[in-house]
């Protein structure tokens, strides 16, 4: 047994239904308790979503367990196939009635509902939900896939695969990716599961390669793609202004054209580069940045904010152990260990340990970083109704770029305001339990969190010293505070000075 | 009067949260009680997702995740449970009563959680009681949760002193403000009165031969039958929803205690006529609405009397998850024989909504954009259960719930 309060990923077969909701002409049976059904409003409340998610639930009760589950099972898929009319009907089963053991995927076969039935197999005491979303497109891709010879296929066309329903941005992300193809002259075949039906999925092979935006989802049908069919598919993803030159290469040279038309849209497109290198933004310099949430958009955060904002990295996480080699691997470039854990709390205290300045994550981390005091932008699912905007908002491309350059800035304490933060401690607004002051006067900040960061059972403050750390501004008091407890057990002193401070900020260097 | 609404059956696939969703309320309801789910991701992500997804950083609730190998039999379920309980109490000490709540999984595989609290009990005698009961969506919907909950509380209740005079006990969470003003209505009558669950130490409340019953919220079926195992007794009444729903409320605990009718009135007369005064000016817009409800809370009912008879609105389908007769029974009786839907078909429902395009659907989460999406108005049916909606004072606000969603269409231009 697991202790959790919050999770980040759900069961697998919310995976499942990120997909089916995502397409079209798709309908999916769930053997299911009644409970089971609050799945829906995920879709039509937090991504407000305007149709029920094509989902049947069994609904089955205690009573139904003496008699017969299949038989319910068995009349759910009759109903559903007639009523919805779908293309595709899937049929899977929830956590409890994996213990049943009725077997769906059969018993829905033995029907002749006169529609193809995929049968998914959805362990929901080993996986969770990524790996759900994963494994339904890939079970959908290869049960419905046609083979296209290599030869015949254009090579300057590709499949857009990955985006699909409560993902973070992914509508306006396949917007930012089609225009780059465009530029180049690349055709976008099929984009999927987005609003594709399978009949779609049928021709995806007569796409030249596949362009994997969203690695989580789409991993496993493209890389069962350029395996059984040799249709090649892209690594990088496009989040970051370097990142996507590296995208328009890597697709340039898949679909053999020529990529200075998508490099151009970053001259008219893109404000990131120079907003970064404007002066006002120098206080950006060496900002301790806490990146935690799925594999790749953790990543790709952790590239962008120290290659493109000039942040230091406090630390790099991931809440998908699937994904764990590459999070360890980036995070080992860093000089950092990577945190792996879907443990709310364990990733609650790492970031208390590492005292950021500011917090990229997921809807977990925006809670951890209220309560510690910290600023805090969410780059990644599990995300809170806010995180679906009104306006494109896009992460990839150059217009997510310079998406990220406001959504990351926003939380923190302004430049000169720092500064003033730091000279006039006991001015009415600028005191200690005043935020940042661009964020209203409702956003205080709980000071003794950061505080509580430091560590007990070592060197004593003595007065004065404990008076001169409350004069340096909540945000870089508790690193202040462990450094100079670590400088002075470094060196046995019993007592921390006046002295011992400033000659632990002359060693630290800030 | 004519004769009580019929119950007409419709079982099919239902779209209703589980019992475990009160743990939402139940947790800030009872301050030093702590809700340990023992169940699936499934449950840990339906919680937190019907919490309007995290809405508080520190709750008094967690999941223990049932794993591969707890299933196998790899590792023994009762000291896993024992381990995690260890291990959250320290964590939070400050936890009085620990609630280890059975799910669809933990039903399934038969796990003795009964069995756990006792022993957990015992292990942390002094100093953290242990009860269990089930929010299983097998076995329960919605707000079955919190009846399952405060069941599980009745049996250790301490019984009233010796000839202890007899004293009334409200049954049902209310909002804080509720509460305070039930309990300083039940004063001015001159009624011992007692709430169940009470903020703090809700294992406190005695109960007994001289405990009588009335119930605040129409869904505790289970509550209600433990309380009467211990020699309570139930004042059948009307929910105090609306200005008459709470004078037939109150008067009903009055007659039981024996109170004049003339101290009631007096009691009640300047309360009564706020509520009325509120209910009037939404009259105008609410009167003469055809209004649906979707099976969610057990409210519906009573919902659809206050809806039908204090504000003029033509109730076109009552649905609700389940009819105690023995609890809905002077609802029933009010409702002009209009029939009670239990257990409906959510597809089947649909098509009839559809047809019969209500001026208001009130429906769950997942229901509600879907039908906004083809024009139909909608009320969650899950913010009647979150909001202060019982007494006098707040029957201009239960009415407001319902003509916001209308006066929305009536004001956007877009």
């Amino acid at each position: 047994m697991e202790l959790a309060t919050w999770t980040y990923e759900g069961p697998p077969h919310v995976g499942a239904m990120r997909i089916v909701t995502a397409m079209r002409d798709t309908h999916m049976v769930l053997h299911a308790p009644q409970g089971d059904t609050y799945a829906d409003l995920l879709f039509t409340m937090i991504e407000r979503r305007d149709r029920r998610p094509p989902v049947t639930y069994t609904t089955f009760r205690a009573a139904d367990l003496g008699s017969d589950t299949a038989d319910l099972l068995k009349t759910s898929a009759r109903e559903a196939g007639e009523r919805f009319a779908p293309q595709v009907l899937l049929v899977a089963a929830s956590c409890t009635a994996e213990l049943l053991q009725d077997d769906p995927g059969g018993l829905a076969r033995s029907l002749g509902l006169g529609v193809p039935v995929v049968p998914l197999d959805l362990p929901a005491y080993q996986k969770k939900e990524d790996w759900g979303a994963a494994e339904t497109f890939y079970r959908l891709v290869r049960g419905l896939h046609r083979p296209v010879p290599a030869e015949q296929r254009q090579r300057a066309s590709c499949n857009i695969l990955g985006p699909c329903a409560l993902g973070f941005r992914h509508r306006d992300d396949i917007a930012e990716v089609r225009a780059l193809l465009g530029a180049m002259g690349i055709a976008i075949n099929v984009v999927a599961p987005d609003d594709a039906s399978p009949a779609d999925l049928t021709r995806l092979g007569e796409a030249g390669f596949n362009v994997v935006l969203y690695p989580e989802i789409a991993g496993t049908a493209a890389d069962w793609l350029a395996r059984t069919h040799r249709q090649p598919r892209t690594h990088g993803v496009p989040i970051g202004v370097g990142a996507t030159r590296d995208f328009i290469r890597e697709v340039a040279d898949l679909a053999g054209v020529d990529p200075a038309p998508a490099m151009a849209l970053e001259r008219r497109d893109c404000r990131l580069p120079w907003y970064s290198r404007s002066v006002d933004s120098t206080y950006l310099t060496g900002k301790r940045v806490f990146v935690f949430g799925d594999a790749t958009h953790a990543i790709a955060a952790a590239r962008v904010g120290t290659e493109e904002f000039g942040f230091e990295l406090a630390g790099l996480g991931t809440y998908s152990r699937t994904f764990a080699r590459d999070v360890r691997k980036a995070a080992d470039g860093y000089g950092l260990e990577a945190l792996i854990s879907d443990d709310h709390l364990e990733v609650e205290a790492a970031i208390a340990a590492a005292c950021p300045e500011l917090v990229l994550g997921t809807q977990m981390e925006r809670h951890i970083a209220k309560r510690l005091g910290i600023g805090c932008a969410v780059i990644s699912a599990p995300a809170h109704v806010q995180d679906y905007p009104a306006r494109r908002a896009p992460q990839m491309g150059f217009e997510g770029a310079n998406v990220l350059w406001d959504s990351w800035v926003h939380p923190l304490v302004m430049g000169l305001e720092e500064h003033l933060l730091a000279m006039f401690r006991g001015d009415a607004e600028f005191h200690d339990e005043a935020g940042a002051s661009h964020l209203g006067v409702h956003a205080t900040i709980p000071v003794a969190a950061n505080e509580d960061a430091s560590s007990t059972g070592g060197p004593v403050w003595d007065f004065q010293a404990e008076a001169e750390l409350k004069k340096i501004p909540f945000f870089v008091r508790g690193k202040a505070r462990r450094n100079t407890e670590a400088f002075a057990a470094e060196r046995g002193s019993a007592t921390i000075t006046l002295d011992t401070l400033y000659e632990a900020k002359a060693h630290y260097g800030r | 009067m004519t004769a009580p609404s019929p119950v007409i059956r419709d079982p099919g696939q239902r779209a209703v949260f589980c019992g475990l969703t009160g743990i939402v309320w139940l947790h800030r309801k009872i301050e030093d009680a702590f809700f340990l789910v023992v169940g699936s991701r499934t449950c840990a992500h339906l919680i937190q997702s019907a919490a309007g997804v995290m809405i508080f950083a520190e709750p008094r609730f967690a999941t223990a995740i049932l794993e591969e190998r707890d299933l196998a039999g790899m590792a023994d379920a009762q000291e896993e449970i024992d381990r995690v309980v260890a291990r959250l109490i320290e964590r939070r000490p400050d936890i009085r009563l620990l609630f280890l709540v059975g799910s669809c999984p933990s039903e399934v595989i038969k796990l003795d959680l009964a069995k756990a609290a006792e022993r957990l009990s015992r292990a942390h005698a002094g100093r953290t009681r242990v009860l269990s009961w089930s929010g299983s969506g097998i076995e329960t919907t919605f707000t079955q949760g919190e009846d399952a909950c405060l069941a599980s509380l009745v049996p250790e209740l301490p019984a009233p002193l010796a000839g202890a005079s007899p004293d009334l006990l409200v049954v049902g969470a209310l909002a804080d403000v509720v509460e305070d003003q039930f309990a300083r209505l039940f004063d001015q009558l001159g009624i011992p009165a007692r709430f169940l669950p009470s903020r703090r130490a809700a294992l406190e409340t005695p109960v007994g031969a001289n405990t009588r019953v009335l119930l605040a919220q129409p869904f505790l079926s289970d509550t209600l039958t433990a309380l009467e195992r211990r020699g309570a007794r139930h004042i059948p009444a009307p929910f105090p929803l609306g200005a008459e729903g709470t004078t037939a409320w109150i008067r009903a605990a009055a007659r039981a205690f024996g109170i004049a009718s003339e101290v009631v009135d007096g009691a009640i007369e300047l309360p009564r006529a706020r509520a009325h005064k509120a209910l009037a000016r939404q009259r105008t817009r609410i009167g003469g609405q055809r209004v649906a409800f979707f099976p969610d809370s057990q409210l519906e009912p009573s919902l659809a009397r206050f809806l039908k008879e204090e504000l003029n609105a033509q109730i076109v389908e009552i649905g609700t998850p389940y009819c105690d007769r023995r609890i809905l029974g002077p609802e029933l009786q009010r409702l002009d024989g209009l029939p009670i839907h239990e257990g409906n078909d959510v597809n089947r429902q649909l098509d009839r909504v559809r047809a019969a395009r209500p001026d208001l659907t009130v429906c769950g989460l997942g229901l509600a954009n879907p039908l906004e999406a083809e024009g139909l108005s909608t009320k969650w049916a899950i913010e009647l259960v979150f909001s202060p909606i019982q007494g006098f004072e707040q029957a201009g606000d239960l009415a407001e719930l319902f003509a916001r969603p209308l006066a929305r269409r009536d004001r956007l231009a877009v």
